[in-house]
């Protein structure tokens, strides 16, 4: 038991070191963190407010707006991806789900042509309608006669893969994207981005939940004469409600946190928090009083959710990791 | 005939999948395409636009085989007699696997043809680490991304499973040590990669007066190959640890406890409970989190580039950073080609877990 505690309040000690560095350099002055290292306030440096100021009072809004951006981006989008996700996840866990090929492959074709069209200069609501068209009338036609067949957990690796192509590559294509539908510089933009990126990712989590829970209590309800949506939102989420409270938590910390793809999608008035952090590394060198206040200041709300969620995290995933 | 319960042809399946499935799509196809495109094609900048012109694979050449060689696979040298005594032993292994398939009762020629073409790309990747790292060689980005994403995910999931073994036991405050061991993760990671820089340094850094006594003031630590490395995965696992840990916390509370009880009175020893009740509920769990672990390190770019910015040389230059640099240089053709030849090796590399690594592990509990 000694021993555990000596291990525990070691990584603890790791963990804290540098969230406390941060902190007492958020009241430092820059001469004391340029004149070699300072530990204790009072004792060997005196605090000082001057970074907050600079954030928060002389600059107006710097601060507050990228914030705003970023609670209003990371907590829709989390809200989004974890709603679809568990929709996709539950789906994947419950039905067995044949799509054919060469479908997928008249879908793919009829998403270009789409952008060709926008391309073109077609209206994108004519060209959504007109590739969709086309799409169905495939389907009906000769969709049926289409041979081969993937499964569940096909699709769930593809959903998953769409995370291996690192965000630098897509960052044109994306950012010609949403030029295309005149979203750049909008939240809806970031949020669709986000919530995308996302998805992969509470699918997974969720997936291996939901298949923990008993079938049995569905089916008696299914017996009384409930419908799927029903039970999904009776018994089935309400029974999975911590394991969907922990995979919130993990990608709005994403969302929270991401900065590549939000660089180029955002603008003056969309931008969040972490770009305003690499901002602080300008001309005049890093500024690292300011990165400390804007660090803090950002992991503050995550730190008070996770408090009031802890509870849940454990009990969350616990069930689906009966299951992998 | 009668109609099947409506639960079982509702079209609800439809409602629930379809709309994630089309918003990653959305978000994939469209990019995933241009950007095949973009690899196969120089583009410059001219006045009011950009000029692009198709070039076939010649940016792929480029890269595998003309001047971005260097950097992107490394300077080769000859194996010394350990390097080839690794490849022939891993070859043998390989032969080995893949004569216990052929020879076993589940064997389908996609099957073998599908490990003949797993163990000639793995042996490439191993055929190509041990020449940079051998005699004169130099490992390019490839293979220090390898390096970031095997030595960052092991440790992190060794220190995360470690952590969670230690606070599923009964101890008071254990609650405490659940959040605090949560912080790192919610840090944005370019964040992470400033603070670390500031921890790092040795001059104005809190290790300072250790750096002094040990003789080694003004000395920068990244600025040696070895513990430049070293220093980012640290800094990495400092991060992505906490993610592992709360995973497999989950998963070991999950356990229920008359289980554990009922093997106590069977009279269960330590090594019997971890084999038999501990594994096996952590295992699941485990391959899905070191799947998505892999897939994220393999992207690995804010933690080098504040930290050494991908120095020295390029000794800690991932691929994804190598990408980014070169986007900066406004040389998107080839940033594209490797992203692609990126693309190429994680899903290499995860396929090879989910289908072979995660199915036995699946399999043996």
């Amino acid at each position: 038991m000694i021993v555990s505690y000596i291990l525990l309040l070691s990584w603890t000690f790791l963990v804290l070191f540098p969230v406390y560095w941060l902190f007492v350099t958020a009241f430092k002055l820059p001469i004391d963190v340029n004149t070699g290292p300072k530990y204790l306030m009072y004792v060997d440096f005196q605090p000082s407010d001057h970074a907050w100021r600079e954030m928060f009072v002389a600059s107006g809004d710097l601060v507050t707006r990228p914030y705003k951006n970023t609670a209003i981006v990371g907590f829709i989008s989390a809200v989004l991806a974890l709603i679809l996700g568990s929709g996709a996840s539950y789906a994947l866990s419950r039905f067995t789900f044949r799509p054919k090929p060469g479908l997928v492959l008249a879908f793919v074709v009829c998403a270009v042509l789409v952008i060709l069209m926008v391309n073109l200069e077609v209206p994108w609501q004519v060209a959504v309608a007109a590739g969709l068209g086309i799409f169905v009338l495939v389907t009906l036609t000769i969709g049926r006669r289409l041979k081969g067949s993937m499964t569940n957990d096909d699709i769930a690796f593809w959903l998953i893969s769409q995370r291996m192509l690192p965000p630098v590559a897509v960052l044109v294509p994306i950012y010609i994207l949403f030029q295309n539908f005149g979203l750049l510089n909008t939240y809806t933009a970031l949020i669709v981005t986000y919530t995308a990126v996302n998805l992969p990712l509470a699918i997974w989590f969720t997936r291996d939940y939901f298949k923990s829970i008993p079938i049995e209590l569905e089916e008696s309800a299914f017996i009384d004469g409930a419908s799927r949506y029903q039970v999904l939102y009776k018994i089935v989420l309400p029974l999975s409600a911590p394991g969907l409270v922990a995979t919130f938590l993990i990608v709005l910390i994403f969302a929270w946190n991401e900065y590549t793809l939000g660089l180029f999608l955002s603008g003056a008035d969309t931008q969040t928090m972490p770009m305003l952090v690499v901002g602080q590394n300008a001309t005049r060198g890093p500024q690292w009083w300011n990165i400390s206040v804007l660090v803090l200041v950002m992991i503050a709300p995550v730190v008070v959710l996770s408090i009031v969620l802890e509870r849940f995290i454990a009990r969350g995933i616990l069930i689906g990791a009966v299951k992998g | 005939m009668e109609e099947p319960p409506s639960h079982l042809n509702d079209r609800s399946r439809y409602v629930l999948l379809l709309p994630a499935v089309l918003v990653v799509l959305f978000l994939s196809v469209f990019p995933l395409l241009l950007s095949i495109f973009t690899s196969l094609s120089k583009i410059r900048f001219v006045k009011g636009g950009f000029e692009i012109e198709y070039i076939g694979l010649k940016n792929y050449e480029k890269l595998l085989q003309g001047s971005g060689q260097r950097r992107f696979l490394g300077r080769f040298d000859d194996p010394t007699t350990f390097g080839w005594i690794i490849l022939m032993v891993f070859i043998a292994v390989m032969i080995y696997w893949l004569f216990r398939y052929v020879t076993g009762p589940r064997r389908r020629l996609f099957g073998v043809l599908m490990r003949v073409i797993t163990i000639i790309i793995a042996v490439e990747l191993l055929w190509l680490v041990i020449r940079t790292s051998s005699g004169r060689g130099l490992p390019g980005t490839l293979v220090v991304t390898l390096i970031f994403v095997f030595g960052g995910v092991a440790a992190q999931y060794i220190l995360g499973l470690f952590l969670a073994l230690l606070v599923t036991q009964n101890l008071p405050g254990k609650r405490f040590f659940r959040v605090v061991f949560l912080l790192p993760m919610m840090i944005t990671p370019v964040g992470i990669g400033f603070l670390f820089r500031m921890l790092t340094d040795t001059l104005i850094g809190p290790m300072a007066p250790m750096w002094k006594v040990a003789g080694l003031y003004n000395f920068s630590w990244v600025n040696d190959p070895a513990t430049a490395r070293l220093a980012v995965i640290i800094g990495d696992t400092w991060q992505w640890t906490p993610f592992v840990f709360i995973i497999l916390l989950a998963a070991l509370e999950g356990l229920p406890t008359e289980t554990v009880e009922a093997a106590l009175v069977d009279g269960a020893n330590r090594q019997q409970m971890f084999r038999y009740i501990l594994l096996p509920q952590i295992i699941p769990v485990s391959t899905t989190v070191i799947l998505v672990r892999i897939i994220e390190a393999f992207k690995i770019i804010d933690m080098p580039n504040a930290l050494t910015g991908g120095g020295p040389g390029i000794a800690t230059e991932s691929v994804t950073l190598h990408a980014y640099n070169l986007w900066r240089g406004i040389d998107l053709g080839t940033s594209s080609a490797l992203a692609y030849c990126l693309l190429f090796v994680a899903t290499f590399v995860a396929l090879v877990f989910v289908n072979f690594i995660r199915q036995r592990l699946l399999e043996s509990i």
